[in-house]
């Protein structure tokens, strides 16, 4: 190969890094969170007195990438000896318009289960909805019949005091291990989404 | 070619020719650098005189005068070369030929075929890269002594050396320096094995003519190159392995002509599935890789242009059970000792996994200059495309990576080795890169690594002084500059906790939707390095290297950058903008013997690092999935203290035994508190039978003890959701020691005149060992690997 033949393929490798380092300023977009969730609403509706409700609301302003601390808000307090028919919305309020969760889960719902989890007061959950409610992307609705948890029954006992309840969300969990579709959280695998826990009281 | 050089060799004999009392002489051998045998029948000619080795490779050329002389030396199947030297200086000298079969050899004066004069170093040859052709560079490196890896499982092996990795390990792929975001733990190098013909590791920052940064050291892979004559040869290496029952397959084939011109193209594949430990199976840790390479041009002595492409693709599955939703997740992983999926055996590779292409192109040109030295010069372009898939919420999600990078590298290099003078060489140089990282931001998650481009400049110069027969010198110098333009978001609210708003308030651009605040950090780093240390060769078989090394390093992307939830890892990862240079000052001395019947290397070294940038754990953030760990950059002084030592024993004719032992301890040295990922010490103990004689028969029995890292940083209180209260995360406490018994065979059998195959068994990890590895990431989930058998075909034809 000659000095010439070199010469040119060096130049061309030298154009080459030269128009790539010219400068663009095009500013990059921000990324649109796709999976954030800033907002969780447990709302207790008394079964005999719909104007009792207790609302229990999770918020976090910045997501779970940044550093506020959430939020959590308890409204009202639950009354002895009373069933409530709960309901749960989520949503991504960092979006505009906000970005509603609850209708991707429904969109999912065989792949996605809440439970509802406490010790205290001998109080007891039931789910009140299954699979076959929702619709899929396509709006199909479900056929299969396994619990999701987007509406639930939570009914306490006699006993007044605090309480705990932790509010959980999986994906891709294992709907048809033992103990799952009644809300028995321990086989059920799959990763979180949402795992909070909101303190209250019966009194 | 041959020409030139009688030409080279008449030129600098007529100089020489004078009136001078003619006495001197110069006595040796030639031996085979391959294997080390005496080459009978090879020449050594100059001014119009050719001495002949006899049968013991021995020459003696008498009726020298006092000056230099050109000497060319040969042996057939060998390229002839012109080494100088000073007979008024030396009398007794050895020359090295390489001698593979139908490769090239390649002449090289004793104690020359390093790439540093006074550093630790140690090359792995053919052979033990054939051992691992299945498996990656970073395991291939472990055979040398000091070396160890950071895993993330089995497949993503990123090297250590002497306790540092990551972007303090500089890795010179066909001398490209690779560019592949080696900033992440969970990064491995993108290069097959098998395109390699040799692989150097150089323990420190003194080969600073590949960059000035390497404060760990550099990993140069050079492929095994092509003799300037008619030739065509090949090789295939097949292997198939129990453990993921799978297997790879590497090919290779080389066309030379007499004029120097060259071809050479090769491809590889390897395909695993689910690997297993003693008690059960590591779901979604297969493997897929392909690779590729074409290289052509003309080598001639005078001058010799090629042009080198390759690709790499990989595809690798991460521990379906390393996923972990939040940090109760993580204290059950380390409390239950069991992976909680334990799905059946698979080929198929899902969510999470990493998919990984690289491609690299290389144009180089070099031209000797008579009695001055050699010019060359290089344009590399590397394109490197990183996916990372994760479990996501949606299955529309699921199939969008959750990272994509894009890091496109243009680099020019020119240098001149001034290597004709007998004492004393010469190399200088410069480089100019440019770098562009995109992150693709239809990921639907914040950037961990921001947009961003970058400008290196550098320039150095280094030389050897050939003091005496047995001292040489060596010292060297390096300026490299660096300048970063980013352009990332940040939540307002980090901006505000990191108290940026105080320190950066200048570099916004604007606020962006969701909160967030556009930046434009634009950084600078000047950075000098230097080497200086001598070797001294005494006795019959004795060599005494000392070195320092001076070597300043600017911050990664991922240091300055990182910023959110790094969800395959269950970890929120934090830079800082403020984070500087680290500086590192290394003293290393390497005394060494190599005779037939024994020899050893006891390699002490101690590393002061000026603002060490380390990524430990800090404390967990709440988020509505729970709490997650927080690990943070930062920036201390640091000490690295080790030693890596050797010994062999020849004990009778076919019994040779091997013992190696390294050790590193890393200390913040202003508050004692041990610095994270060290390695842990470990001792191997070898045990080779060789029979020459019958099928070149070589058995060997190897133990490895890896001793408990007693030494880590303190670890962390968490809130437990589930526990309701703070309980110790044990993140940091190292899993227990541990002994591997690893058994290997070799057998070659002539296939006609030309070729021949090798068969290869390995059983690894006989005992079927249960443990963990300090060092493998995924050691909070699950077991390392259990037994695996190997059985590999190596044919050269």
């Amino acid at each position: 190969m000659n000095t010439n033949k070199f010469l040119t393929m060096l130049a061309i490798s030298g154009t080459l890094f030269i128009s790539s380092c010219s400068d663009d300023d095009d500013n990059p977009d921000p990324a649109n969170e796709g999976e954030l969730i800033t907002t969780m609403t447990v709302t207790l509706t008394n079964s005999t007195d719909t104007s009792d409700t207790v609302v229990m609301r999770f918020f976090d302003e910045d997501g779970e990438n940044g550093p506020t601390e959430p939020t959590p808000t308890v409204t009202g307090t639950l009354k002895a000896s009373t069933t409530y028919n709960g309901s749960v919305a989520v949503l991504n309020e960092s979006e505009d318009p906000v970005e509603i969760v609850t209708e991707e889960i429904q969109e999912e719902a065989d792949e996605h289960q809440f439970f509802f989890i406490t010790d205290d007061l001998g109080i007891t959950t039931a789910y009140t909805d299954n699979e076959s409610n929702y619709e899929n992307a396509e709006g199909v609705a479900f056929t299969s019949t396994n619990p999701v948890g987007l509406t639930f029954t939570l009914t306490t006992t006699d006993t007044t005091g605090d309480v705990a309840l932790r509010v959980v969300l999986r994906h891709e969990l294992d709907k048809d291990a033992s103990g799952v579709a009644e809300g028995n959280i321990a086989n059920a695998g799959g990763s979180p989404d949402i795992d909070w826990t909101f303190n209250t009281s019966v009194e | 070619m041959k020409r030139h050089t009688w030409l080279l060799v008449l030129i600098l004999g007529i100089n020489f020719i004078s009136a001078q009392e003619c006495e001197k002489t110069l006595s040796g051998k030639v031996i085979d650098f391959h294997d080390g045998v005496p080459l009978e029948g090879a020449t050594i000619v100059f001014n119009n005189r050719k001495i002949v080795t006899d049968a013991s490779g021995t020459y003696n050329i008498e009726g020298l005068c006092p000056t230099s002389y050109a000497f060319t030396i040969s042996h057939e199947k060998c390229n002839s070369q012109v080494i100088t030297i000073d007979v008024s200086k030396t009398s007794t000298k050895d020359f090295y030929l390489e001698h593979h079969l139908n490769e090239l050899a390649e002449v090289k004066v004793a104690g020359a075929t390093t790439e540093t004069n006074s550093s630790q170093e140690e090359t792995i040859s053919n052979d033990v890269i054939e051992k691992y052709s299945s498996a990656s560079l970073g395991d291939a490196l472990r055979e040398i002594t000091g070396v160890s890896s950071l895993n993330t499982g089995s497949t993503i092996v990123k090297p250590i050396i002497q306790g540092l990795s990551g972007s303090r390990v500089m890795i010179i792929n066909n001398n490209v320096r690779m560019q592949d975001m080696e900033w992440g733990d969970e990064h491995a190098p993108n290069i097959d094995i098998n395109a390699a013909g040799s692989v150097t590791v150089v323990k420190g920052a003194s080969a600073l003519q590949y960059g000035g940064d390497a404060i760990g050291g550099v990993i140069i892979v050079e492929p095994n190159r092509v003799p300037a004559k008619d030739t065509l040869f090949g090789k295939t290496v097949l292997t198939g392995a129990t453990n993921g029952i799978g297997g790879s397959v590497a090919t290779e084939l080389v066309k030379g002509y007499e004029n120097g011109w060259f071809f050479k193209i090769h491809g590889g594949f390897k395909r695993f599935g689910d690997v297993e430990t003693p008690d059960y199976i590591l779901s979604n840790t297969g493997i897929s890789e392909k690779s590729a390479s074409l290289a052509f041009g003309v080598n001639k002595f005078t001058s010799g242009w090629d042009v080198y492409y390759s690709y790499f693709d990989t595809e690798i599955g991460v521990l379906a059970a390393s996923h972990i939703g939040n940090v109760d997740d993580l204290i059950n992983s380390i409390n239950n000792q069991q992976p909680d999926i334990i799905r059946d055996f698979t080929y198929d590779i899902e969510n999470p996994k990493q998919e990984v292409t690289h491609h690299l192109g290389r144009l180089k040109y070099f031209k000797r200059f008579e009695e001055l030295g050699k010019w060359s010069t290089q344009y590399d372009f590397q394109y490197n495309q990183r996916f990372e898939f994760d479990i996501r919420r949606t299955e529309e999600l699921r199939s969008k990576p959750s990272l994509d990078l894009e890091l496109t590298t243009h680099t020019i290099t020119s240098d001149f080795s001034f290597d004709a003078k007998a004492d004393y060489s010469l190399k200088t140089g410069i480089l100019l890169r440019y770098q562009d990282n995109f992150a693709d931001p239809s990921t639907e998650v914040r950037r961990l690594i921001p947009d961003y481009e970058k400008y290196d400049a550098g320039a150095f110069v280094s030389g050897e002084y050939f003091a005496s027969d047995n001292l040489t010198i060596d010292a060297g110098i390096r300026y490299d500059f660096n300048k970063i333009d980013a352009k990332k978001f940040y939540l307002i609210s980090r901006w505000e906790e990191r108290g940026y708003n105080n320190d950066f308030s200048d570099i916004i651009i604007e606020r962006a939707r969701g909160s967030q605040f556009l930046t434009n950090p634009v950084f600078e780093y000047h950075s000098l390095s230097g080497t200086i240390g001598a070797q001294y060769t005494f006795g019959q078989d004795n060599a005494l290297k000392v070195n320092y090394a001076l070597s300043q390093r600017a911050p990664n992307p991922a240091e300055l950058f990182s910023d959110g939830l790094h969800h395959s890892a269950a970890r929120i990862e934090l830079g800082d903008l403020r984070i500087d240079q680290e500086t590192s000052q290394k003293v290393s001395i390497s005394l060494q013997k190599n005779t037939e019947k024994w020899g050893y290397e006891l390699a002490p070294y101690a590393n002061f690092i000026n603002d060490y940038i380390l990524l430990e754990p800090t404390d967990v953030e709440l988020s509505i999935r729970g709490a997650f760990p927080i690990w943070e950059y930062r920036q201390t002084n640091a000490r690295l203290l080790g030693i890596d030592a050797k010994l062999y024993i020849n004990w009778l004719d076919k019994w040779r035994t091997d013992h190696n032992f390294s050790l590193v301890k890393g200390q913040e040295t202003d508050n004692d508190i041990a610095l994270i990922n060290m390695p842990a010490p470990n001792t191997n103990n070898k045990i080779t039978y060789h029979n020459k004689e019958w099928k070149d028969l070589t058995i060997s029995l190897e133990s490895q003890f890896f001793f408990r890292q007693n030494e880590f940083p303190p670890n962390i209180e968490v809130f437990s959701i589930d526990a309701d209260q703070d309980v110790l995360l044990e993140i940091n406490t190292p899993p227990d020691a541990y002994h591997l018994l690893n058994a290997n065979a070799d057998l070659k059998f002539a296939l006609g005149t030309k070729s021949n195959l090798k068969v290869g068994v390995t059983i690894n990890n006989i005992l079927d060992e249960t443990y963990r590895n300090y060092l493998n990431r995924q050691r909070f989930f699950a077991d390392d690997i259990g037994r695996n058998f190997l059985l590999r075909l190596s044919i050269n034809y």
